[in-house]
């Protein structure tokens, strides 16, 4: 308990302003969960760190050549005692932490569920050159550059890209997972509270990287509901020719919806040959040096 | 390098007790050691292309698979040659040693030959896949098959041209030491190449027609 | 086909002020030092007595000079990041577009860490290694010798992508799919994979030569545990390079295969797996951070025991926490990609082998410790680069401990904690230990010292000048911002990047500091000059003279001790026979050769060939290098006798200062 006190001390003097919008401002039980054990974590470290720091400074001033009162002991340079100690320290340290590791990779794993009464939402999540599409496979719409979600519904996600690798990341509500072509990865999420918070590519794709942010709003049911209405009333559908149409490299796109999605796109999205060789190559504006 | 070993401060010379403490190696340990450490190092890049095959063996896209493709009798007689021609290394490796330049060179000539015909069915094996459409391009698992018997193909051409560039170092400057301890590591080289060839044969020949 | 593959004059960047300025900057550098060289007749001098040369001390210098050069590279790599990031806020695009921006960091990472870290560990242990082991040479001279041209031809063609075409824009560690064709159709990706093939290969040379060297080539008497710790730690870090860099040649062999000849190994098509590429290439990457690291970590404990008067303690846990970081350092490298998706057991599995190599590092920190407990400390340069070092490693190994949970790197990986993790480390570790083995070693390589003076200020300056610049980034990481991004939309980061840029410049005056220490020390050199043994250093190469001769030892020395030659100065005062009493015999040296800069001038040319699609002019590069290993096999002389006359005039003129 002191460790986390005295955790939380340091990591907020480091972080002044910083404590909000970050992994340490969680807004889900995932993400509340990994903050525990990470100060939880640095806690322990620091216990074993800032004496060895103070020591250091300490015996080096201390045994600075010109301190008479210094006792210089030339042979001192074994003691089967302290190797004892030097020893078990780190490795005392290391099971403790270690055992933190190996309970919190199952316990937090992205393809666990997380255990609630409500019925999970499934979301499918295409990492595209730059920008992310979020197709909800039940509620017959798709998204791009948002993410809405009902407050207190866990999520359950299917990734995938369309090309190169990329992470889906979302620092309030939880871990990050890469997002790679032909293969779908798997995570569980869930806001606690309502809010936007700030989701992006941990991975870098590429030109059009830095751009590759979006928006997760964490809604009341009924504004999630109100949402569905109104991306079904308007805009395109998605199908094989508008999604071949989104692929396209672009960069700095602003959300939109799609009112109806066609079954089984995202499968196809997630096996090789639907990705068109023209969609995928990349071209350089004129205004930069043409690729040979 | 030759060094001069000498003791200096006074203190009587015993019998070391440990090989550890008997000073710089002679040039000829020396020599083969770190072309031992050579050989490992070189071992461990086939590792990686053996990783690379176990992972993408069933990655055929589609295409022909191993079983398909594989023709036992030609990897049996391309195995019979390279193990023969390790034998005839190691004959010429006695030859050299009782400095018996005429069976040097006669059973470098097989040694060639057999490496040669052993490079000759290997490149008809390839012809003859890229023929029918399984070329490396054709899918993961052809890539790494091609690399990784390609790979071993690419040290054996390595090594038949160093077997030549030797015999040229023999017959110009005859069995001096420098001579020696090179055809020393050649045979090294050759026989590891039989052992890697043992390996790969398996898993990729004998395993891979199994499923 | 044409003539000249895929060059034509649209490789050369005309429409970028900012690239072309470099390019120009870079290339009158060199003509300028080129002419200078010439007009001044140091040419004949220079082929004699460094390009040919095989001595390991030659060899070491070069290395580190490399390596100096490069820094300078890399760290104005490392300006432009910081300070586009700084003013690359809100809507501002900053000044370096993504083209360009992509190019650095990429560039950044791969000069800093093969052609800054590595040259400058090998160049010390190069240096240093064979007089620790009171031997005269490396096990193989002139195999020494191509191996640092090979490392100058991969640092030669990735400068002059900087001139003709581009770099890699895929980052250092060039993930397919986006470093395959598809995605990276540019020549860019080929420099960087033919410039670290090449340099790879020279890498590999080294390491065969250093294990045979220390294995099998020891002063008589010299026992495994009669090594100085520097020769372990060197030794495991060869142990490293010998067993990971075949694996990272394979991998890149397979990324080539895919962008020149179409095969499948990481496309998207075809049923490739780039997932094999994370793994292939971080079973490589986490060793070769030990490879940077464990060589100053013997720097270190070289270091703190002769300031501090006294042996290392606990000679023999050093050495076995050396060996099992060696081995330790195969099991762990899953935890650079804990994100990529692999089940809890993987993970937990690998996040706890990640803890465990964290002991032996503990152990070893606590015994420097433990060596400055009871000594009597002289503040020299190179104490208080170790002093740094063991405050700010720790800070490092305690985050990386931290992101070895993986729940924790869940939320961290990829961030700026991540940046600043592995700054910490490496610039802590690394860098701290090859800058006190600098100040260390070169009255040794020179015979004057460097000044002390510059020498503090330089290292305060990198001390202040680090925290500023990355504990900020341990705050974004925090706050959720991630690495190489060009602009940024999160107005509330730029004041710490601002911050981070301040300390950029504080490192700058740092490296600046440096420089003048070097330029005002050799000015000085008369007042600076040393004897043999400057610090009262307790390993053999304080027993040679200051430049030590070719030969190093006139007689090996027969070794009964660890810290052989502290014994030997406490025996030495009882009992020394002169210099003009004992009989020398004549020395074989091994003969220079210009072997390794022929074979790096045609690696260079392959190198370039192949990445422009030249293949007429590869065929010439390759051919040029197998007539060069011809024509060193069939040379007949292969080393050169001093006689002993020579050995004897020099002895009797270092007679005071040579205890051997």
């Amino acid at each position: 308990m002191r460790y986390r006190v005295l955790a939380v001390v340091l990591i907020g003097a480091a972080t002044l302003g910083g404590c909000t919008e970050g992994v340490l401002d969680p807004k889900g039980p995932i993400a509340a969960a990994e903050r525990e054990i990470l100060l939880n974590a640095l806690g322990i470290m620091l216990a074993i760190v800032i004496p060895v720091i103070l020591a250091t400074l300490g015996v080096a001033f201390w045994f600075r050549a010109s301190n008479e009162r210094a006792r210089y002991r030339p042979d001192f340079a074994y003691s089967g005692r302290l190797e004892m100690l030097v020893w078990s320290i780190p490795a005392m340290t290391v099971f403790l932490v270690g055992g933190v590791a190996w309970v919190g990779s199952h316990d937090l794993s992205p393809r666990k569920p997380i255990a609630s009464s409500v019925k999970p939402l499934r979301v499918q999540v295409a990492a595209l050159d730059w920008k992310w599409l979020f197709i909800y496979p039940d509620q017959g719409v798709a998204s791009v550059n948002r993410l809405v979600l009902p407050v207190g519904t866990p999520v359950s996600l299917e990734l995938t890209s369309s090309g190169v690798m990329n992470s889906f990341f979302v620092p309030q509500l939880g871990s990050q997972i890469y997002t790679m072509a032909g293969m779908v990865t798997r995570l569980h999420l869930q806001a606690d509270h309502a809010g936007t918070y700030r989701g992006f590519s941990a991975q870098f794709s590429g030109a059009g990287f830095s751009d590759m942010y979006f928006n997760a709003d964490a809604v009341p049911d009924d504004k999630f509901t109100q949402w569905l209405d109104a991306a079904r009333s308007a805009g395109p559908e998605l199908d094989a020719t508008s999604y071949a149409e989104l692929a396209k490299p672009s960069a700095a796109v602003a959300p939109f919806t799609y009112r109806a999605v066609a079954p089984g796109l995202f499968d196809s999205i997630t096996v090789s040959e639907m990705q068109s060789d023209d969609a995928m190559c990349r071209r350089n504006p004129t205004s930069m040096r043409a690729e040979k | 390098m030759s060094v001069a070993v000498a003791v200096d401060d006074g203190v009587g010379h015993e019998a070391r007790p440990s090989a550890s403490e008997a000073g710089p190696a002679t040039k000829r340990i020396v020599v083969s050691y770190g072309f031992w450490i050579f050989l490992l190092s070189d071992i461990v890049m086939f590792s990686a292309f053996f990783a690379a095959y176990a992972v993408l063996a069933q990655a055929t896209a589609g295409g022909p698979s191993g079983v398909q493709l594989f023709h036992q009798r030609s990897v049996a007689i391309e195995t019979g040659c390279l193990l023969a021609s390790s034998y005839s290394c190691g004959l010429m490796s006695l030859a050299i040693g009782s400095r018996r330049y005429g069976i040097t060179y006669l059973d470098a000539l097989v040694t060639f030959v057999l490496g040669a015909a052993f490079l000759v069915l290997e490149l008809r094996e390839f012809a003859g896949m890229i023929a029918v459409g399984a070329g490396p391009q054709r899918s993961a698992f052809l890539s790494a098959f091609f690399t990784l018997v390609g790979c071993h193909g690419l040290h054996v051409t390595a090594g038949l041209v160093w077997l030549v560039v030797m015999m040229a170092q023999v017959a110009i400057k005859g069995f001096r030491p420098t001579v020696e301890r090179r055809l020393l590591c050649f045979s090294l080289f050759w026989h590891a190449l039989d052992i890697v060839w043992v390996w790969l044969f398996t898993v990729v020949y004998l395993m891979g027609v199994r499923s | 086909m044409s003539l000249l593959g895929k060059l034509d004059w649209s490789a050369i960047p005309f429409d970028q002020p900012i690239i072309m300025g470099a390019s120009g900057g870079m290339i009158l550098a060199v003509v300028s030092v080129l002419s200078w060289v010439t007009l001044k007749g140091y040419v004949p001098y220079l082929w004699r007595e460094w390009i040919t040369s095989v001595d390991h001390k030659r060899i070491g210098i070069m290395y580190t000079v490399l390596a100096l050069v490069m820094l300078l590279r890399g760290f104005s790599d490392a300006i432009l990041m910081r300070t586009q990031q700084a003013v690359a806020a809100g809507g501002s695009q900053g000044y370096l577009p993504p083209e360009h921006f992509d190019q650095i960091f990429s560039a950044h990472g791969t000069i800093m860490i093969f052609f800054m870290a590595m040259p400058f560990v090998i160049g010390m242990m190069n240096f240093v290694v064979p007089l620790q082991l009171g031997v005269r040479d490396m096990a193989f001279p002139t195999l020494n010798s191509v191996a640092l041209g090979l490392t100058a031809s991969g640092i030669l063609l990735t400068n002059i992508s900087l001139a003709v075409g581009e770099f890699s824009k895929a980052g250092w560690v060039a993930y397919p799919p986006l470093s395959g064709l598809q995605f990276s159709p540019g020549v860019g990706v080929d420099y960087y994979l033919w410039a670290l093939q090449i340099s790879g290969v020279g890498t590999l040379m080294t390491g065969i030569n250093f294990v045979t060297t220390i294995l099998k080539t020891r002063a008589p008497g010299m026992s495994y545990m009669r090594m100085p710790v520097f020769c372990w730690t060197s030794l495991a870090a060869n142990l490293l390079i010998v067993a990971a860099f075949p694996v990272l040649t394979a991998t890149f062999a397979m990324l080539l295969l895919d962008r020149y000849l179409g095969f499948h190994f990481f496309t998207i098509g075809g049923q490739g797996n780039p997932m094999m590429y994370v793994n292939l290439f971080w079973i490589w990457g986490h060793p070769e951070v030990y490879i940077l690291v464990l060589p100053a970590f013997g720097i270190f404990s070289e270091v703190v025991s002769t300031f501090s008067g006294k042996p290392l303690f606990g000679y023999r846990s050093m050495v076995a926490a050396t060996m099992a970081i060696c081995v330790l350092s195969f099991v762990v490298w899953l935890h650079h990609f804990f994100t990529m998706g692999a089940s809890a057991n993987v993970n937990g599995f690998f996040g706890v082998m990640t803890m465990v190599i964290a002991v032996p590092t503990g152990v070893k920190v606590f015994n420097w410790l433990f060596t400055l407990y009871g000594g009597r400390i002289r503040f020299t340069v190179p104490i208080l680069w170790s002093i740094g070092f063991m405050v700010t490693f720790v800070i490092g190994g305690m985050t990386g401990v931290l992101m070895a949970v993986p729940p924790a790197d869940f939320q961290l990986h990829n961030s700026l904690f991540l940046i600043a993790h592995f700054h910490n480390v490496i610039i802590g570790g690394t860098v701290f230990g090859v800058m006190a083995g600098y100040n260390y070693w070169f009255p040794k390589a020179f015979g004057f010292q460097l000044d002390e003076r510059w020498g503090k200020i330089s290292f305060w300056c990198w001390l202040i000048g680090f925290y500023i610049a990355f504990m900020p980034l341990y705050g974004l990481g925090l706050m959720g911002m991630t690495r190489r991004m060009q602009h940024y939309d999160v107005a509330s980061w730029q004041p710490w990047l601002v911050v981070a840029a301040c300390g950029v410049a504080v490192i700058l005056a740092g490296i600046v500091s440096q420089i003048i220490q070097l330029v005002v020390s050799i000015r000085n050199r008369e007042h600076l000059k040393v004897t043999a043994d400057p610090w009262d250093g307790r390993t053999l190469e304080w027993a040679t003279a200051s430049p030590p001769p070719a030969w190093n030892f006139a007689v090996l020395p027969q070794v009964t001790d660890v810290d052989a030659f502290w014994k030997k100065k406490q025996r030495e005062r009882v009992q020394a026979q002169p210099a003009s009493e004992r009989k020398f015999e004549p020395i074989e040296v091994p003969k220079n050769s210009a072997t390794g800069f022929v074979t790096a001038f045609f690696a260079v040319i392959t190198g370039f060939a192949l990445i422009w699609h030249i293949w007429w002019m590869a065929g010439v590069g390759a051919i040029g290098i197998f007539v060069t290993v011809l024509a060193f096999a069939f040379r007949d002389e292969e080393e050169i006798e001093i006689p002993a006359e020579q050995v004897a005039r020099f002895e009797r003129e270092h007679e005071a200062e040579i205890a051997v």
